[in-house]
């Protein structure tokens, strides 16, 4: 680059007066100030601000002055360059902020289309209904036994009181494994799950059996020869069907609502002595057997006001003898209830088939509820 | 149980404004459970009069019909100006003279069928005569109801034919329940409901029969343990064309039963009104004494529903001297049934032992009315009082005369004394009940009670052979006391563990596959034949061995499954049938496995616990049942949109679907080529746990997506849940990692296409050493530059040391040594 330059008189350098440092400022400030965008604004840093901008062409003038006229003229391109800077910063941060406002607005989407692109999962109503059951009494401390669905004849029917010729037995439409002697069947309930329960644990005993079970009925709109249940059963002492009622409303609130009790009605289970038919009060009409419109039956139960749930009762003592418990010391109750029952009426399913054929059309809605 | 009403008030005073819902809603509460109310006859309305045919013209139609134009008396107060109404009727079997039934213009008849005058056949018809059919009290409607002049000899034209022929009533029906079998009677609805309401019971069995003697029919009882008691009353002279009353029919048709003629009419009525089964027999056919005995070997009786059946020794049967004439208890014989003639009727009243009738009709599949009774217990001592009340009603209907001859053999088994605590039923039913309740109700049930201290000493009634137990006789008290008294406690639970880790997993299975875009189905377990062969199933496949039901619903699919593979492609095949076109499915459900050579299950005694060694056997005898899960693919897998283009599912996501379910329960499983049906044996991973196949995905076979009718490329994947859940260990060693800095190397190797990707990862590991932190595949690429048959797979590879930052001599050695194995193993190019 250059030298000084001697030809000029020192005092005297044009670019280093007054009016011209002035000039070069004001130029420089009109031109920060027309910056439109960030990169306007870039060519005009290049311009006034650069290597080779009017300022700081001026400023290296400075060294050849004479030292009073270095520092007056020092004083005066600093200030310039000082302003300008400053300009610069000012007006770069407000095209920056504009800048960034503009690309939020224009990298603006449309959110609503859909991003379907995964399928949609979902668990059977029957499956979180039963885990919804087993929560309830597993916050009460209670525990959810399991047994296989091919069942010891034995287990279904003599140890729960149904002898070899108990007309209960040809009431409850067993699949017979082969051979025909075999001893085996497709259990007919969830209640030999009981006496597997009462045969390998010591009492108390507080368990919520959840399962499927089988009898010879052809699928049509209210039947399904696969089906499931639910049982409790609890043996320990001093208990009475005024537990069995207690336990009862508890898990009627727990399911439909608070409010939501039970009552008994007398019936016969072979394994059961009380034996009773429960009911509930109906959840939609709370009781009063009439629908919305306070005119027409309610359709949940049918203007009955109650819903019929299940069976219980106290367990009969030869089922504790059976299964080794002695009902001297001992006593307990169990109920039992169609959980296809109790979806249908809970979710206002008009036919069994929707429940056994599997079209995802039907479980969908369910999704991942529990 | 039918009861109608009016014949229930016969035997109790029920309060005059007692509503049949009030009386049914009580007996519910006692026991009896009302299963429909109905009130036949309300759908009727008049005028529904007595008519009597003055004339009439039959009319040959051009349709082939003839028709009668009648003229009929209907009585002064209905009949037109010229005496009578004009009335079309397609019947013909009446004669001038005749009453018959005429709803006229304006009565409605059940159906509801609105009675109007009609033009029809060129004649305004003017009403309707009606047939039994049409008037609801029989399923004849061949010609109409002609009264009958030895039923009816009073009626006159004009009279109410709803009074008349009893069409009104209140019919009540119940379900009833083993242990009440005397509810199948009106003598046990009526007993409940004079405890019901407290009012006095009048037993239609209480009456006086002769005694006994020997010149009855004579009967011989062999078989005692089946027969205890036997009891024949003998009528002659009955007219056997005499027609049953219009109210004897009447109630055994709204009791559920045919009325078919007077004599068997009056033994279904008795039966109906006091539980005992009755059976009649043409006197003139019996040939010699009846003896009541076990069948014998190679036996045989033709049944009155004309089925000639083979007998089984332990089958009671009623014999003369020509063989069977009956199935004791179940069904008589054709050959000395009553029939149009017969006029010399032997009246059997007999008490049956219940398990040996309810194994005839079992091994018969011969259910009856007789039966039905026997089988639940009948109260032994009526068979006298029950053979009297018929010899009564026949003489009084039918005419003749009841013989003196009473046959009585054995004796009615008598019930046993049960003792109790005195606060049994108080403690066993939480309310609260003081022991002198407790004594008047049992009573109040029939029960007679001796007191002594704190026990009572409790005789059940003849009508109750269900009460054995003392638990029995607290349903009785708490029946009486009434249900809605038991208190609400709930029972404090010991501690409890919560869900197993078995429960816990299983849920969180079904709720990652379910989050991962599958939808659970639950399908039938029943598989046939047919379904194994669309599966490609060679015929050792062991899966084709099965646990098989003795009475399947259908003989096409007599077996438990082996796999779920069926029920799902079947669910898929429904779905997709139903035009759903992208479907995932899953399906979590045990799987039967037979135990070869595993004995019966031992029906063991119910006096005590089960022996640790029997226990054992029980348990060898059942079949292995382990859980498996299943998930069926089809269609695209990520849907097609405004992204781009859609994702088909593949064998890729079966296989996923596995490696995911492994991971949410905690288990490693290696996946390794295979060659299994029903997958595509080119695309069919085999699911090894600890070198142990637990499970197959992949493609289905494109013969088998032809078989169950589903997509091609559907993809398929089953395993064994139960085998993944048992690995699992139970608490995670917590990893310890570095915070040195990562170092990254990616490394593309050549090999042969059929040396698996998986093989050649675990060598780079291996090769690797110790400062691998992980390796990852992240691209497969086959073409021209790789050569034929040869493909490149390129792995991320990350390294990280422990202790110290790494030099690029470390990598350089890491990476050569990973490459070096590769190459030795699999005949890998480093493709740099």
């Amino acid at each position: 680059m250059s030298g000084p330059n001697t030809d000029y008189d020192p005092v005297e350098v044009t670019p280093l007066r007054a009016d011209e440092v002035d000039a070069m400022r004001e130029r420089a400030l009109a031109a920060i100030a027309g910056a439109g965008d960030l990169d306007e604004l870039k060519a005009v840093r290049l311009a006034h601000a650069g290597e080779r901008s009017p300022l700081a062409l001026a400023n290296r003038e400075i060294g050849a002055l004479p030292p009073q006229a270095k520092k007056e003229a020092g004083m005066r391109v600093g200030q310039a360059r000082g302003a300008v800077s400053k300009a610069l910063a000012e007006r770069q941060q407000v095209l920056q902020t504009e800048h960034e406002a503009r690309m939020l607005v224009e990298e603006a989407v449309d959110v609503t289309v859909p991003w379907d692109r995964e399928q949609q999962g979902a668990r059977h109503p029957l499956t979180t209904i039963q885990e919804l059951i087993g929560d309830v009494f597993v916050a009460m401390g209670w525990e959810v036994a399991e047994g296989p669905e091919v069942e010891a004849e034995w287990l279904n029917f003599d140890a729960l009181n149904l002898g070899p010729d108990h007309p209960a037995r040809t009431m409850q439409d067993t699949f017979w494994l082969e051979p025909a002697d075999g001893g085996l069947v497709l259990r007919t309930h969830t209640s030999p799950v009981q006496a597997r329960t009462m045969i390998t644990q010591e009492p108390p005993v507080y368990v919520v059996v959840p399962g499927r079970v089988y009898r010879t009925d052809e699928l049509d709109a209210t039947h399904t020869p696969v089906f499931h249940q639910v049982e409790g059963l609890v043996v320990d002492k001093g208990i009475s069907m005024a537990h069995l009622k207690g336990t009862l409303d508890h898990f009627a609130e727990a399911m439909f609502g608070e409010g939501i009790t039970t009552r008994f009605r007398p019936s016969y289970f072979p394994f059961t002595e009380p034996s009773a038919e429960v009911d509930l009060v109906c959840f939609v009409c709370r009781g009063s057997g009439t629908a919305e419109d306070g005119a027409s039956d309610c359709r949940t139960c049918k203007g009955e006001g109650w819903i019929e749930w299940g069976g219980c009762g106290v367990v009969n003592p030869r089922v504790l003898t059976a299964c080794g418990i002695d009902p001297e010391t001992y006593s307990g109750f169990a109920f039992g209830m169609g959980l296809e029952r109790t979806l249908m009426f809970r979710h206002g399913i008009e036919d069994m088939r929707d429940i056994v054929e599997g079209d995802v059309r039907f479980t969908l809605p369910f999704g991942m509820e529990i | 149980m039918r009861a109608p009403l009016s014949w229930l008030r016969e035997y109790v005073d029920l309060p005059a404004d007692v509503t049949p819902a009030d009386l049914a809603a009580r007996l519910t509460a006692l026991g009896l459970k009302l299963e429909a109310l109905t009130i036949p006859g309300s759908d009727i309305e008049g005028p529904l009069v007595v008519g009597r045919v003055l004339a009439f013209d039959d009319e040959p139609q051009k349709n082939g019909k003839v028709i009668r134009w009648c003229r009929v008396d209907v009585g002064p107060e209905h009949n037109d100006d010229e005496g009578g109404r004009g009335i079309v009727c397609g019947a013909h079997n009446f004669a001038e003279g005749d009453l018959v039934v005429v709803s006229l213009p304006g009565s409605v008849l059940p159906g509801p069928f609105p009675i109007s005058a009609r033009k029809t056949y060129g004649h305004v018809s003017d009403g309707m005569i009606c047939s039994t059919r049409e008037l609801g009290t029989g399923d004849d409607h061949d010609g109409i109801l002609v009264l009958d002049p030895r039923l009816e000899p009073d009626v006159k034209p004009g009279d109410d034919a709803v009074e008349l022929l009893h069409l009104r009533d209140d019919v009540i029906e119940f379900e009833i329940n083993p242990d009440r079998a005397y509810g199948l009677s009106l003598r046990g609805v009526a007993r409940e409901a004079a405890l019901a309401y407290g009012v006095p019971f009048r037993d239609p069995a209480h009456r006086e029969v002769p005694a006994p003697n020997e010149s009855g029919y004579p009967v011989r009882v062999e078989a005692q343990d089946g027969c205890p008691v036997f009891a024949t009353r003998t009528v002659t002279g009955f007219d056997p064309s005499a027609p049953t009353p219009r109210w004897l029919a009447r109630r055994i048709q709204l009791a559920g039963m045919r009325p078919i003629s007077l004599a068997v009419d009056v033994t279904n009525y008795v039966m109906l009104e006091l539980g005992q089964p009755i059976h009649g027999y043409d006197g003139d056919r019996l040939r010699g004494t009846i003896v009541v005995r076990r069948a014998e070997p190679g036996e045989r009786l033709t049944t009155l529903d004309d089925v000639t059946r083979d007998l089984d020794p332990e089958d009671l049967l009623i014999t003369d001297d020509r063989g069977a004439i009956g199935l004791a208890g179940v069904m008589g014989g054709q050959e000395t049934e009553l029939s149009e003639g017969t006029g010399h009727i032997v009246i059997e009243a007999a008490h049956f032992e219940p398990t040996t009738i309810f194994r005839t009709a079992r091994r018969h599949k011969l259910p009856s009315e007789a039966s039905k009774r026997f089988e639940r217990g009948v109260d032994p001592l009526l068979p006298a009082y029950a053979a009297d009340r018929v010899a009564e009603l026949l003489v009084t209907h039918g005419g003749g005369t009841v013989t003196d001859g009473v046959t009585y053999v054995g004796r009615p088994p008598e019930s046993q004394e049960i003792r109790i605590p005195a606060d049994l039923p108080a403690r066993v039913t939480g309310i609260d009940i003081d022991p002198v309740a407790t004594v008047e109700d049992l009573r109040a049930v029939g029960c007679s009670v001796a007191v002594g201290g704190d026990t009572l000493t409790v005789a059940p009634p003849s009508w109750r052979p269900d009460i054995t137990d003392p638990y029995d006789l607290v349903e009785e008290v708490a029946r009486v006391v009434g249900y809605d008294r038991v208190p609400s406690v709930l029972p404090a639970a010991p501690h409890g563990r919560g869900l197993s880790r078995t429960q816990r997993l299983r849920r969180r299975a079904g709720l990652a596959l379910a989050g991962s875009g599958f939808v659970e189905v639950l399908t039938y377990p029943f598989v046939g034949e047919a379904d194994w062969d669309a599966l490609g199933l060679d015929a050792r496949d062991e899966r084709r061995s099965t646990v098989r039901i003795a009475n399947p619903l259908s003989e096409e699919e007599p077996a438990l499954r082996t796999t779920l593979l069926p029920g799902l492609l079947k669910t898929l095949a429904r779905n997709v049938g139903r035009g759903i076109d992208d479907v995932a499915l899953f399906e979590q459900a045990p799987v039967y496995l037979p135990r070869p050579g595993a004995g019966p299950a031992p029906i063991l005694g119910v006096d005590r616990r089960p022996t640790a060694e029997e226990w054992q056997a029980l348990q060898a005898a059942v079949p292995h049942q382990p859980l498996h899960a299943a998930v069926v693919l089809t269609g695209d897998r990520e849907l097609a949109g405004w992204w781009g283009k859609g994702r088909p599912a593949t064998w890729a996501d079966a296989v996923e679907a596995v490696r995911r379910l492994a991971r949410v329960v905690g288990a490693e499983v290696e996946v390794r080529a295979a060659t299994y049906a029903p997958w595509h044996p080119g695309r069919c991973a085999e699911i090894l746990l600890d070198g142990t196949m637990v499970g197959h995905a992949g493609e289905l076979h494109p013969a088998v997506c032809k078989g169950f009718g589903v997509p091609e490329r559907t993809s398929v994947a089953e395993v064994d849940l139960d085998a993944l859940m048992g690995s699992a260990s139970t608490v995670v060693a917590a990893p310890r990692f570095s915070t040195y800095p990562v170092a990254k190397e990616d490394v593309a190797l050549v090999v042969d296409a059929t040396v698996p990707a998986a093989d050649v990862l675990a060598t780079l590991r291996e090769g690797a050493g110790a400062l691998l932190e992980s390796i990852r595949l992240f691209d497969v690429y086959t073409g021209e530059q790789i050569g034929e048959g040869r493909k490149s797979l390129a792995f991320a590879l990350r390294f990280r040391a422990p202790d110290r930052t790494l030099t690029d001599t470390d990598l350089a050695e890491a990476r050569g040594a990973a490459v070096a194995l590769a190459a030795e193993r699999h005949g890998a190019v480093h493709r740099s």
